[in-house]
């Protein structure tokens, strides 16, 4: 961990903690204004609770010029890339993506190859659709490990995590308070629910809130999509392909849409918006893990849209080579931040609930 | 010299609080309006960007306010804080119409939270504003944009010029050059004088220029001498301002809130001699943090130092720096540059007073007291014991000047001979006419927002 990172965002927290006027905007300052001291586990909790919608920056009577120079937005966002990469596992993998969007299109690049190898290497074994391009078996041979060794990562992440925070075994309340709050993106609302200041200065607005809402949904749409083919598939042997009114394709269509949609709309905003306020040293990386997430819905889309050309085959590579490089990167990009935010809250339920018991 | 280009019906001379409530009036009146805001953006405001609640009448729970809170008791709250020196007229009007402005100010963007933590008590009388006073400021310049009020940054209004019962020019300086405007009417709402050293150090005496100014460093009264050089009727103790007891190692200006320190009741006071000078147990420290601004201003050097032990530590709120910390007293006296032997003899002499300590109770007046010590500590008295020793030093703060326009209750300014038709002010500038002395927290913005608004109206009116 960088020591400097932690000592700046130390430095800002006592700030904060006496002044106190930005209680009601998010789940950071309350989470803040019950400590006195903060230890790294603190600051990596409150780093983590952060969602950067910047209220606090903009109210802040204490920003440059003032010599307080706080920017309180900006010191969390670092300590939050910080721990990510102090966090991840394997370490030689995780100081790379995070800050390099030129690793992620290179890896993005790597992924084609794999997959227009496979394709040409394995090839099919006789399937329909898709599988006449590249076998089932040999997509479930790239894709499980794919999807499972990245999840292993993470978890080992989130131990890691957990362990510095101070985490408790976790309760079915703390589960739902944190999802309930994610699900809404009550962080990214101010405690006013008018939303976040980010693309205009000081003026609120729902604008990144409803596009991570797209994006959000988006995803677990696509998600959901893969899950429910893979049950059809193994649990009824009903085989892809499957047809529009079929929940794969419904999922996966209106998932792919937002999706692409979402991202595009994402990197339009984050371009107005003021880098200075979060981690600058991130922004290629950013962009980068926006721009592929982006393109796995848009090549899915046009894949589904172009499946019965004869540009599927490529178009199929293309897609699933996306798919590859962002399940494989997923420890080692942005991607890390849902689950971090998902276990931060998680947590902070868990303080609210020893503070009702301590009363 | 320049002369405008465009016409202006109104100049509103200010940027804060009482300056756009004034503004935004005017607009929706239908008036032209200029904003000349001395500060540049980043700090645009005054004192505004300092405050974080308003104190509101009300029959009724409103907003986020609780159960009711109602003129009598109000000016009942006002009149124990002023000593009586208050205009009972206008405080009044100030009170009843507080409770319409809180619904006019969440139509003008203002939102509000619950009290902060370590506020409960103001959480029936106060409602607070999210994020505190900057945000209010931040969407009043919105809602003023909106309506079409111009705003120059860095625009120090230099003069205006009186002629007989009207103001016949206003004269500032903008980007390097000297700009005339000639609007109908004009509205000072430019705060007190308090960041103007030389101006405290003459009012107050030499010690002034040791003082920390907690606010603005943009209140320098410019506009305010200006006016009382030509015969503008005043308010106010000229002599006088507010202070409290602050962090001595805070700003030379714009501290804020955070400067404050709420560990004196639970610690023995000392000066640079190391001597002890008042009963730090006199009262809950809310009620006795202005005092303390005296008593500080007092001592050579105009400075105190708090001596607190590691029983007493997680009493009273964060500190904004983190107190000296030493495991002797001879150690704390080095660091804070006191006479070590005296400081030692200080404290044992005050342990030695301290009695029987089981009733301490550190939120409400416990009666545990000293015996036979000149002066005494009447509450909170616990031997200073327990290593880690820690230390603060404390200065004192102004928070703003008495001195003021006098205003009727329209908002208007006054020469010996009567109304000057065009000129109103409001906020600070003429909060003296209500505020004879002490403070009553939130009822800064009080004054500021209803006479904005009625400065705002009356302007309107007159230039329509």
């Amino acid at each position: 961990m960088q020591t400097d990172l932690f000592q700046e965002a130390r430095r800002q927290a006592e700030i904060c903690n006496a002044c106190r006027y930005c209680e009601g905007y998010c789940s950071v300052f309350p989470s803040l204004h019950a400590e006195r001291a903060f230890s790294d586990g603190d600051i990596t909790q409150l780093a983590n609770l952060c969602h950067n919608c910047r209220g606090c920056y903009y109210a802040c009577q204490y920003t440059a010029p003032h010599e307080f120079d706080l920017n309180l937005p900006k010191a969390l966002a670092e300590v939050r890339r910080d721990t990510w990469e102090s966090f991840a596992w394997p370490q030689p993998l995780a100081r790379r993506f995070h800050t390099h969007g030129g690793a992620i299109a290179l890896a993005l690049v790597i992924g084609f190859a794999v997959m227009f190898w496979a394709i040409r290497a394995v090839g099919s074994s006789g399937g329909e659709g898709f599988y006449a391009v590249l076998s089932h078996n040999a997509m479930v041979a790239i894709f499980a490990p794919a999807f499972l060794l990245p999840l292993f990562s993470l978890a080992i992440s989130l131990r890691r995590y957990w362990a510095e925070v101070g985490g408790k075994p976790i309760q079915l309340s703390d589960l739902t308070a944190a999802f309930k709050r994610a699900g809404k993106m009550q962080d990214l609302a101010a405690g006013h629910g008018e939303g976040c200041n980010f693309e205009d200065e000081d003026r609120f607005s729902q604008g990144r809130r409803h596009i991570h809402h797209a994006i959000m949904y988006g995803f677990l749409l696509c998600f959901a999509s893969t899950s429910v083919a893979t049950i059809m598939h193994y649990g009824f042997a009903l085989h892809a392909p499957y047809g529009f009114w079929s929940l794969p394709k419904l999922f996966g269509v209106s998932g792919g849409i937002l999706l692409t949609v979402g991202c595009g709309a994402m990197v339009f905003l984050k371009q107005k918006s003021d880098r200075e306020l979060g981690d600058p040293s991130a922004w290629g990386g950013e962009i980068g893990f926006v721009l592929l997430l982006g393109f796995v819905g848009l090549s899915g889309l046009v894949l589904y849209v172009l499946g019965s050309t004869d540009l599927m085959p490529a178009l199929l590579a293309i897609h699933l080579g996306s798919v590859l490089t962002f399940f494989l990167l997923m420890p080692y990009t942005k991607m890390v931040h849902g689950f971090y935010r998902l276990a931060a809250l998680i947590r902070d339920a868990q303080r609210k609930r020893e503070l009702s018991v301590g009363c | 010299m320049t002369t405008q280009k465009e016409a202006y019906d109104i100049a509103v001379i200010g940027g804060g609080n009482a300056a756009l409530c004034a503004a935004m009036t005017a607009a929706e009146a239908g008036a032209r309006v200029l904003i000349l805001e001395t500060a540049p953006k980043p700090y645009r405001g005054g004192n505004s960007r300092h405050t974080r609640n308003f104190r509101c009448m009300h029959g009724a729970p409103l907003g986020p306010l609780i159960e009711k809170y109602s003129e009598d008791e109000y000016l009942e709250d006002l009149l124990k804080v002023t000593g009586g020196k208050t205009d009972e007229r206008l405080a009044r009007l100030a009170i009843r119409t507080s409770e319409e402005c809180l619904p006019w100010m969440e139509e003008h963007g203002v939102r509000f939270q619950p009290s902060l933590s370590g506020t409960l008590s103001l959480a029936r009388t106060n409602a607070f504003f999210m994020g505190g006073g900057k945000s209010l400021v931040n969407a009043y310049y919105r809602t003023a944009a909106a309506l079409g009020v111009d705003v120059l940054y860095q625009a120090a209004v230099t003069h205006l010029e009186l002629n007989g019962d009207q103001i016949e020019w206003v004269d500032y300086t903008y980007e390097g050059q000297s700009h005339r405007i000639t609007p109908k009417a004009v509205i000072v709402a430019a705060g007190g004088f308090q960041a103007d050293t030389d101006w405290l150090t003459r009012a107050w005496g030499a010690p002034a220029k040791n003082f920390l100014i907690r606010g603005t460093p943009y209140n320098r009264g410019v506009v305010l001498a200006d006016l009382l050089d030509q015969s503008v009727e005043s308010v106010g103790d000229p002599t006088q301002c507010h202070a409290v007891a602050i962090d001595g190692r805070a700003p030379k200006f714009d501290g804020g809130i955070v400067t404050r320190l709420d560990c004196v009741p639970f610690s023995i006071v000392v000066n640079k001699n190391a001597e002890r000078f008042y009963d730090e147990g006199e009262d809950v420290w809310p009620k006795r943090y202005a005092i303390w601004g005296r008593l500080v201003a007092a001592q050579p050097d105009q400075v105190g130092y708090v001596i607190i032990d590691a029983k007493s530590l997680n009493l009273f709120m964060p500190s904004v720096f983190p107190p000296l910390k030493a495991d002797t007293l001879e150690e704390l006296a080095g660091m804070m540059d006191l006479p070590a032997d005296k400081l030692e003899a200080t404290v044992s002499e005050f342990n030695e007073a301290c009695g029987d300590t089981s009733g301490f109770h550190p939120t409400e007046l416990d009666g545990v007291t000293t015996s036979g010590l000149t002066p005494p500590k009447t509450n909170w008295a616990r031997p200073i014991t327990d290593p880690p020793f820690y230390g603060y030093s404390l200065r004192t703060g102004v928070t703003f000047t008495y001195l003021g326009l006098k205003v009727d209750d329209t908002a208007q300014c006054s020469t010996p001979d009567g109304k000057i038709k065009n000129l109103w002010a409001a906020g600070e500038t003429m909060a003296g006419s209500i505020l004879g002395q002490g403070y009553l927290a939130g009822f800064g913005m009080t004054i500021g927002t209803v006479f904005g608004r009625i400065a705002g109206r009356e302007a309107a009116a007159y230039a329509n």
